[in-house]
């Protein structure tokens, strides 16, 4: 039996397709071992929230109550679930692969002495051995590692799992838990925070990605980018190389650093196709590439190709996108 | 400001595809003539070092774990500016999951002394983990500031830019901590001067074993491993790409345009 604990941070009534994505893992493990799955959501609770956690997957929502939780920080995070996971007896504690789940999880991992595995892509159990799946190197290797200390911690790569079933009826029960965190125990402290604006869709909900590199050569191109994507209703996606220049934002990168993304179409703009980018997009269904060289990796991953310049394509091709759309 | 870099030797990622090869027995990438590198974001860990050596003084130390040639590694980073540099290389080691990699890294984080700043970069260009700065965090007891890309210290304290899904939050800690480094614009990588290449390459690095660093041995090597490589495989792509004709760029873009419409993608 092999029982899960999902950590859900959200404070939307509903719950984020991250944590849907979380819930599926989940139940994947617990459904082949008569396990059961436990959302703990860490703070205060949203009104209806409950519902959405039962019908992605849950068996039981934890209500984790303590003063510091309304608005947590990785380490308020790791206190919390130090305590609570040794409470709730579960074999495996899944999380996103979000900016908090990647300092979560090793801090908890440490605390707890458990097993750690992160960016997952795809899990078992099969005769008590809890089995994961995930990339190395850049995405060259798939590798299936099996957890030999228990519990252990993972987080799960956005857009590499799909959600449970939706169980509409689904029902379960609810459990509170208050815990007494420590508040001097907490060092660091968010003086600004400061938001990116996004036009259109979100990069990480997006059906089509328009995503351009080194061979954009300046900022000016992402504009053309934009056009294209806002034909398509897709959003803007860019390369370590074209955030490292400061051409775009970093939260527009798509990697291994970056956003994980698997749209149904992934059009690369001047992006040769450096193993770091492609570990964040691969999966994507289909993907179209307007390269100038030939040998550039990115169509050794490509399903359609354009061996030119972009500055003589993205034009006509927008032009033609749009029209179709039209027609 | 002391501050420790830590910077791991890795076989350089961006290799192409026909020249990366598996060991079928030890499930990992077979070595070969291949080049050996700095994991990228360890440079850009370095280059914050040595922009905050510059601003407020102090020493930058490269420490790193691993084969012997990683001393290469530590002689790149000198050339890059580091004051000194540190290799800790033993064969009882050899295997060491994250966890045990933490703890001899903390250990010889220690023996070098007491830093201001411990620097690492936020994933590392082989295995693809993110955990080493919390885990070192962990190991010394001191705070985590996780995927940030600058850092500005001032009475005691850091300031970091955190980056985060929609966009970034200035996150203030005390020091001494660790932070991991992510590349933005402002830490770009320098070039080493080739003067400063020749004088780090006649200068010795201390060589540390896993006795000068009381490292606890039920922790470290591949028997202490707490997650086991069971299967490894490199996937397969059916896909070959189809190139569009045409006598124009124009008629190239409306091809595709086609095509993905055909496809039933747009």
């Amino acid at each position: 039996m092999v029982d899960v604990l999902v950590v859900v941070n959200e404070r939307e009534a509903l719950p984020s397709r991250n944590t849907l994505e979380v819930l599926g893992a989940a139940r994947c493990l617990a459904d082949g071992t008569q396990g059961k799955v436990k959302a703990a959501v860490l703070g205060e609770g949203v009104e209806g929230l409950a519902a959405g956690l039962f019908a992605g997957g849950a068996d039981q929502v934890l209500w984790v109550e303590d003063p510091l939780l309304p608005d947590p920080r990785p380490e308020t995070v790791v206190a919390a679930l130090a305590e609570v996971v040794p409470r709730v007896a579960v074999q495996v504690v899944l999380m996103a692969d979000d900016s908090c789940g990647r300092e979560v999880a090793p801090r908890l991992a440490h605390r707890l002495q458990a097993g750690l595995v992160t960016e997952v892509m795809g899990v078992g159990a099969e005769a008590g051995a809890v089995r994961f799946r995930r990339q190395r190197y850049g995405g060259r290797c798939i590798i299936e590692i099996e957890a030999t200390r228990l519990p252990v911690i993972g987080t799960v790569k956005p857009r590499s799992m799909e959600p449970a079933a939706s169980r509409a009826e689904a029902g379960g029960e609810e459990v509170h838990m208050a815990i007494r965190l420590d508040p001097g125990l907490f060092p660091t402290r968010v003086l600004s925070k400061v938001a990116e604006e996004v036009r259109g869709v979100k990069l990480e909900n997006a059906r089509v990605i328009v995503s351009g590199g080194r061979g954009l050569k300046g900022p000016e191109p992402f504009r053309q980018l934009e056009e294209l994507a806002q034909v398509l209703k897709g959003a803007v996606g860019a390369t370590r190389a074209a955030t490292d220049a400061g051409w775009v934002p970093l939260s527009w990168q798509v990697g291994q650093t970056g956003k994980s993304v698997s749209p149904e179409l992934y059009i690369a703009v001047g992006i040769s196709g450096a193993i770091q980018h492609l570990a964040g997009m691969s999966g994507s269904k289909t993907i179209v590439a307007i390269n100038t060289d030939a040998d550039a990796p990115i169509f050794k991953v490509a399903h359609l190709g354009i061996v030119g310049d972009f500055k003589a394509v993205l034009t006509p091709f927008t032009a033609k996108v749009k029209a179709l759309a039209e027609s | 400001m002391n501050i420790i870099v830590c910077v791991k030797q890795i076989i350089d990622p961006e290799i192409p595809t026909e020249q990366f090869k598996l060991d079928p027995a030890t499930k990992r990438q077979v070595r070969g003539g291949l080049s050996l590198v700095i994991s990228a974001y360890d440079q850009n860990a370095l280059e914050v070092a040595l922009q905050l050596k510059e601003k407020v003084g102090g020493t930058v130390t490269a420490l790193s774990l691993g084969e012997p040639e990683a001393q290469g590694a530590v002689k790149s980073a000198m050339g890059m500016g580091a004051d000194a540099g540190v290799l800790v290389t033993d064969s009882t080691l050899t295997g060491s999951d994250p966890f045990g990699v933490a703890h001899i890294l903390a250990k010889a984080i220690r023996r070098i002394g007491a830093p201001d700043l411990v620097l690492v970069g936020c994933v590392s260009g082989d295995t693809g983990d993110k955990v080493m700065g919390p885990l070192l965090a962990e190991e010394l007891g001191l705070p985590c500031l996780t995927f940030v890309s600058r850092i500005e210290v001032r009475e005691g304290k850091a300031a970091a830019r955190r980056i985060v899904e929609d966009g970034y939050e200035v996150v203030e800690a005390p020091l001494p901590l660790v932070a991991s480094i992510l590349s933005d614009d402002s830490n770009v990588p320098r070039y080493s001067k080739l003067k400063d290449i020749m004088v780090a390459a006649r200068k010795t690095v201390p060589v540390w074993k896993a006795a000068d660093l009381g490292v606890d041995m039920a922790t470290v090597g591949s028997a202490c491993q707490r997650l086991q490589l069971r299967e490894v495989s490199i996937p397969q792509r059916d896909s070959r790409c189809e190139l569009m004709n045409g006598d124009t760029p124009a008629e190239q873009a409306a091809r595709l345009a086609e095509r993905l419409r055909e496809l039933k993608v747009i």
